[in-house]
C-alpha cells in the first residue's frame, strides 16, 4: 500500500457565485482499521482561507503547524492577513523545499481573494500548483470526486447550492472508497460568514 | 502481541496494558510495566520495540518533569501530547521511533482525556483506543460496550470482557495485563489480571 494511502483521505473544494466550499471525509484509519471518526482535514488559516491536507496524517499535522508558523510571522510583518495566491504559493514552496524527502500531503487551498474573487488551487506532494476554476480534490478518493465533480458541477452556484452540490459529490465519492468516509465535513464561505456543517453519510 | 487499550469513563481515563517482555519466541518476562507515570496526573501507555518503548517514555517523563521544575505549573494533558508527537515527529525522518503510545491524563479545567499517538508521529484525541494485534479485538468489543459517562466499576468490566477477548481468540496471547487509572485523585495502578504468575527470584 502506498504511503498516501496510510491514513485514507477525501477532499474537495469548488467555487460558487462570490462565494466558495470546501469539504473532506472525517475518518483517521491505519490501513484497513478505523482508529477515530472526527479527524479534522480542513483548517482555517484566516477569516477567508482555509486549507485541508489529504495524505499522510502526520506530515499534514506537521505541515499545517509549519504553515501557521509561517502565517502568523506574515501576519505580524505585513499587519494584514496572506492573499490565497500568496499562500498558495508558500505551500508550493515549503513543500518543494523537502524536493527530495517530501511531507506525504496533498493540500488543497481555497479562499476569498482580492474583491472576495472565489480561489481554489491544489497541488502535489512536492508543491506543482494546480488551479481550477471550478473544482479541485485529493486523496485516496479523488479519482471518484473528479467524476463526480465533473458530473454535478454547475458554475456561479449560490451557497446553499454549492452545499448540496459539494457534500453529494463527496458522500458518493467516499461511499466507493474504503479509505475515506464515516462522513463529511464542509464549510461554505462567503464575504460575510462561515458555514460549518457536519454530514451523516454511510458510517462505514 | 503487544497490547494497549484505553478508554475515557465520566470523569477518569483507564490504560490497559499487556506485561510481557519477549523477545522472538522467548518471553523474558510477564510482569514488564508498560504504563509509565508521567506525572502525578498523566499515564503513558506504550507499545512498540522494546529499547524505544523504554528510552522514549523515560525521556518525555523527564521533560515534562523539567518543564515542572522550570515554570512552576504542569503541562497540561494537550500540551504534554503535542510535545511528545513534536519528538516523533523531529526524529521520524532521522532516527524514528517504534513506539506507539496513548497517553491518558486528568486535568482540572477539562477533565479526563486519552489522546493515540502513532509511531509516525499522527496525534489524535479520543474516546476509546488500543494498539496492536489484541487492537482487533478490544477496539471491537469497545465499540459495542462503550458509553460516554462509564463508572470506573462499568469501565474495568469492559476491560476485562476486552481482556477475554484477547485470552481467548489471539493467537500468541499475552498471560498478564495491568489495568491504571488516572482521575482527579492522580494516576495510579488499579489492578492486575495475572493467569501466570512469575515465580520471584530471591536476591543473591
Amino acid at each position: 500500500m502506498s504511503i498516501f494511502e496510510y491514513n485514507g483521505s477525501a477532499l474537495v473544494a469548488m467555487v460558487g457565485k462570490n462565494c466558495f466550499a470546501i469539504a473532506s471525509d472525517r475518518r483517521l484509519g491505519v490501513q484497513l482499521q478505523t482508529i477515530a471518526t472526527d479527524f479534522q482535514k480542513i483548517y482555517q488559516i484566516h477569516g477567508k482561507l482555509f486549507i485541508g491536507l489529504a495524505g499522510l496524517a502526520t506530515d499534514a499535522q506537521t505541515l499545517y503547524q509549519r504553515l501557521v508558523f509561517r502565517h502568523k510571522l506574515y501576519q505580524l510583518r505585513e499587519e494584514r492577513d496572506m492573499k490565497p495566491e500568496t499562500f498558495a504559493s508558500l505551500v508550493s514552496a515549503v513543500l518543494y523545499e523537502k524536493r527530495f524527502g517530501p511531507y506525504f500531503c496533498q493540500p488543497v487551498i481555497a479562499g476569498l481573494g482580492d474583491e472576495d474573487k472565489p480561489f481554489i488551487c491544489t497541488m502535489d506532494s512536492i508543491g506543482a500548483k494546480e488551479l481550477a476554476k471550478d473544482f479541485v480534490v485529493a486523496g485516496t478518493a479523488s479519482e471518484s470526486l473528479y467524476g463526480a465533480c465533473e458530473a454535478m458541477f454547475k458554475p456561479d452556484m449560490e451557497p446553499e447550492d454549492l452545499f448540496e452540490t459539494i457534500s453529494q459529490a463527496l458522500l458518493s465519492s467516499v461511499d466507493r472508497d474504503c479509505l475515506s468516509g464515516w462522513g463529511g465535513h464542509v464549510y461554505v464561505v462567503t464575504p460575510t460568514e462561515v458555514t460549518e456543517r457536519i454530514l451523516k453519510g454511510r458510517m462505514d | 502481541m503487544e497490547c494497549v487499550f484505553g478508554l475515557v469513563g465520566k470523569d477518569f481515563t483507564l490504560v490497559v496494558a499487556d506485561t510481557s517482555a519477549v523477545h522472538s519466541i522467548l518471553v523474558h518476562k510477564s510482569n514488564e510495566d508498560k504504563i509509565m507515570l508521567l506525572d502525578s496526573h498523566k499515564l503513558m501507555g506504550a507499545s512498540g520495540e522494546a529499547g524505544d518503548r523504554v528510552q522514549f517514555t523515560e525521556y518525555i517523563q523527564k521533560n515534562v518533569a523539567l518543564y515542572q521544575f522550570r515554570n512552576g505549573i504542569s503541562l497540561t494533558t494537550a500540551a504534554a501530547a503535542n510535545f511528545t508527537r513534536g519528538e516523533l515527529a523531529t526524529a521520524l525522518r532521522k532516527n524514528p521511533y517504534s513506539v506507539n503510545i496513548l497517553l491518558a491524563g486528568y486535568d482540572k479545567e477539562t477533565g479526563p482525556s486519552l489522546y493515540y499517538i502513532d509511531y509516525i508521529a499522527s496525534v489524535h484525541k479520543v474516546d476509546k483506543a488500543a494498539f496492536g494485534y489484541g487492537s482487533y479485538f478490544s477496539l471491537a468489543m469497545m465499540d459495542r460496550h462503550y458509553r460516554g459517562d462509564m463508572t470506573v466499576e462499568e469501565a474495568v468490566d469492559l476491560a476485562d470482557k476486552c481482556i477475554m477477548e484477547i485470552r481467548s481468540r489471539l493467537v500468541v496471547a499475552p498471560p498478564n495485563f495491568v489495568i491504571k487509572i488516572v482521575d482527579k485523585d492522580g494516576a495510579r495502578e488499579y489492578a492486575w489480571r495475572e493467569s501466570v504468575k512469575d515465580v520471584p527470584v530471591p536476591a543473591a
